[in-house]
């Protein structure tokens, strides 16, 4: 059986060592899968990839495909050696949406499975960069068909090209006392308000939601998505005085001191003479520090909400930005709260559909046209969370600063009317 | 002839997570107490009200998965676990289950069949990558084979807690950087302009979108040997290959002048300072496979003068930001260069202003 395999020489390195090796994986499919067509199309990609090894170049290229009804989440892949190695001519990825959070249970994992060795490779990955299951090398005859099983039972396509992309959550409230909000509704509720937005790119360039439930932001939201939404609190942190004395008596007050006490972002925290925590809360600037190297003793506050901030992206066009602040503090409780987000991120996308140039992100479009532009497009009045510092250059035409004063006025008015 | 009877996709966007999740953790969701870390790997959550407790065993596998090596992952979920998993940001698997139990020899069958086990608090965390020659259309390296050479080499820093703090790894394939941001980033660096098939410009690339999409403006629509095509401004290019994707005939890609760089102190967390971005600590590495010994010895280096000079808590850029850059560049043995300087917009944020110099 093995006679017509090509020979992988620099491949077959891949396989020694303790890590996992996708190689291995690989050629088991080649030699050990029941199905000559997968056996064949795994043998085809293994001779592909020992040739990119060898010329360290790749030979993918794209094109256009979709399912019916939809314009894109699939990338198309087409090989410019397909002569060579015409078994793996064709290895169209998938993108499927994951549930929220990326939980699973067995089951649906082995039903997916079943699928994809019916008409695709059977390679997988759980997950791309966006947060895509990459269902990886399927062709023109096969991809409708797996797409139509899939769909039948409650699994849809990603985003692929300019377009709203597939969102991200963290694990969260299902396991991290960190969490203080519902990430994965908050998911949900943003990227399916935008499916006709993923299906149908027509979109400047991407557009991502990602969630965290704290600023320890382990899904990288600030530095990865348009709209990045992060759990936050804005009474107290709840302190355990019992379980932080206990933490002190075992770890000694020095520790304490090098390693939490001084350790503060903004100098808030103080280690009371009978080792209680003393916390000036007016300066707690929700960085995590503490709860995180004591979370049995300190945690989020009960007042809990998000903080969103937009324009997060990576290198391409203008080098890397970081979203911005755009609303300090949103409760997130009821349905009329999840209209409101909802409602902002469609004002985001509206105003940058209309504004952005091709292939630019909001973020890029941000720093092209100015926050407060930007600000005043999407109707949210500038306040000072926004800011690292106010500006140092004179360079600005200010004659509608008595306007803007009384303005922040009002609203300073109507915010203490409100409480 | 009658189209084909299509069917309608039902477009139901993000499945609901909550019907694949454990039920200990459906039941208390949003209201978890504290966790303690058990032993590397495995962490245990302690619900808040009433007695539930579910500890997270965390494995690191391959990515690019087989269905075989799926269905392999399954049967220790059923078998050994309660048939719950969820993967993290980074690609690894966490098996969860509610007794204690089932942790070691949930522990022991992923050993066994190959999954190592670690990965949590202050350890090496398995490194997110991106497509690379196995199916992505652009990329200057290959980037499972990547991993799966460092991951052999950082397999005691996985399993370890004997880092100051968590070490997120990330490499990219191209400059466009889907890796994202990482305490250590492995990232292609192309270092000569793109090398243009004027034969095909004309037809396969939508030209005035291809001049758009050059950071530094180095592209201009020409005409060579009397068709229309692009030309690049040498002196002006970058070198990035931004150019590349949408205009395939302008190959960035090269045999010895696609390498590697290497940046550090890209740090996504709130905790303690703002977030922060990488910086480049070193080039020039060869892209070279298999096993990229090169730059995995870098890493290493990196890894190890951190882990002996930063103090607990201290992600990899706060490490540097207390000792400041000449000494790490003394510590790490890297060479500082002309390249570190900063001249992209913003520059002058990263030069110094001060007196603030270390003797
Ligand atoms: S972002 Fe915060 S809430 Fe979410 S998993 Fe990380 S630490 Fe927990
Ligand atoms: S490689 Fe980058 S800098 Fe050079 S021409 Fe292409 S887009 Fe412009």
């Amino acid at each position: 059986m093995a006679s017509n395999n090509y020979p992988t020489p620099m491949l077959d390195v891949l396989e020694d060592g303790p890590w996992p090796s996708f190689i291995t994986g690989i050629k088991n499919l080649r030699d050990n899968h029941p199905d000559e067509r997968i056996q064949n199309v795994t043998n085809g990609l293994l001779g592909q990839l020992e040739h990119s090894y060898e010329t360290k170049m790749g030979y993918w290229k794209g094109g256009t495909i979709s399912v019916f009804g939809y314009g894109g989440g699939i990338i198309p892949r087409f090989s410019e050696v397909g002569d060579k190695f015409p078994e793996s001519r064709e290895f169209h990825t998938l993108r499927v949406q994951p549930p929220a959070g990326n939980f699973y249970d067995s089951a649906m994992l082995r039903q997916l499975a079943d699928s994809w060795e019916k008409w695709g490779s059977g390679l997988q990955t759980f997950h791309g960069q966006t947060g895509n299951i990459m269902f990886i090398g399927s062709d023109s005859k096969s991809f409708q068909h797996f797409f139509d099983e899939i769909n039948d039972y409650g699994w849809d396509l990603g985003g692929a090209g300019p377009c709203v992309r597939t969102a991200m959550s963290c694990i969260g409230g299902a396991r991290c006392e960190m969490s203080n909000c519902n990430e994965q509704a908050i998911h949900r509720h943003l990227v399916n308000s935008f499916t006709d937005d993923v299906h149908r790119p027509a979109l400047p360039y991407k557009f991502k939601f990602k969630v965290s439930g704290c600023p320890n932001d382990c899904q990288n939201a600030i530095e990865r998505a348009d709209m990045a939404v992060i759990g936050t609190w804005r009474d107290h942190k709840a302190i355990n005085q019992d379980e932080w004395k206990a933490f002190v008596a075992e770890k000694g007050r020095d520790y304490v001191i090098d390693n939490v006490i001084t350790r503060c972002t903004s100098g808030s925290l103080s280690l009371g003479d009978d080792d209680s925590l003393i916390a000036d809360e007016t300066n707690c600037v929700r960085s995590m520090h503490c709860m995180n190297v004591v979370p049995k003793a300190i945690h989020p506050g009960e007042d809990k909400g998000v903080t969103i901030l937009m324009g997060g992206k990576r290198t391409l066009k203008i080098g890397d930005l970081m979203g911005i602040v755009i609303v300090p503090f949103m409760k997130l409780e009821n349905d009329d709260d999840y209209e409101q987000i909802i409602e902002l991120a469609e004002e985001v996308i509206d105003f940058w559909a209309e504004n952005g140039l091709e292939h630019e992100r909001c973020g890029e479009m941000i720093e092209r046209i100015g926050l407060v532009n930007f600000l005043e497009g999407i109707g949210v009045d500038p306040d000072p969370n926004m800011i690292h510092q106010p500006r140092n250059v004179s360079y600005v035409r200010m004659d509608g600063w008595d306007e803007a004063a009384e303005e922040w006025f009002d609203r300073k008015r109507e915010e203490k009317m409100a409480s | 002839m009658a189209a084909p009877q299509m069917r309608e996709p039902i477009e139901t966007g993000a499945p609901d997570g909550f019907q694949y999740m454990h039920p200990a953790m459906r039941r208390n969701f949003g209201t978890w107490a504290y966790h303690e870390d058990v032993q590397p790997g495995v962490m245990v959550h302690v619900a808040k009200y009433g007695s539930d407790k579910v500890w997270t065993i965390k494995a690191g596998t391959q990515r690019i998965l087989d269905v075989f090596t799926l269905r392999k992952l399954m049967d220790i979920a059923d078998e050994k676990g309660d048939g719950f998993i969820q993967f993290t940001i980074r690609s690894n698997i966490q098996f969860f289950v509610d007794s204690e139990e089932k942790v070691l020899p949930l522990v022991a069958a992923l050993e066994d069949a190959g999954f190592p086990v670690g990965g949590t608090r202050n350890s090496v965390a398995s490194i997110s990558h991106t497509q690379g020659w196995l199916h992505c259309d652009i990329p200057g390296t290959d980037a499972s084979g990547v991993v799966k050479a460092m991951m052999d080499e950082l397999l005691p820093y996985w399993r370890g807690w004997d880092m100051p703090n968590r070490v997120h790894l990330t490499t990219s394939c191209c400059q466009i950087n889907c890796g994202g941001q990482g305490d250590i980033a492995i990232n292609v660096q192309h270092t000569k302009p793109p090398k243009i098939d004027h034969s095909l410009v004309g037809n396969v690339c939508e030209r005035p979108s291809v001049v758009a999409r050059c950071p530094v403006a180095a592209i201009r629509p020409a005409m060579v040997d009397g068709k229309p095509s692009l030309e690049v401004d040498e002196k002006k290019c970058i070198c990035c290959g931004a150019c590349y994707p949408p205009c395939p005939p302008m190959q960035i890609n090269d045999y010895e002048y696609t390498q590697l760089a290497i940046w550090i102190g890209g740090n996504h967390s709130n905790a303690r300072g703002k977030p922060t971005f990488q910086r480049l600590v070193a080039a020039g590495v060869p892209n070279n496979p298999p096993r990229w010994p090169e730059a995995t010895a870098i890493v290493k280096k990196i890894l190890d003068v951190y882990k002996d000079s930063a103090r607990d808590w201290e992600r990899i850029n706060e490490w540097v930001e207390r000792i400041g850059w000449p000494r790490f560049f003394e510590l790490t043995g890297l060479p500082f260069t002309k390249y570190h300087i900063d001249n992209w917009r913003g520059a002058r944020a990263n030069l110094n202003s001060s007196t603030h110099i270390r003797f």
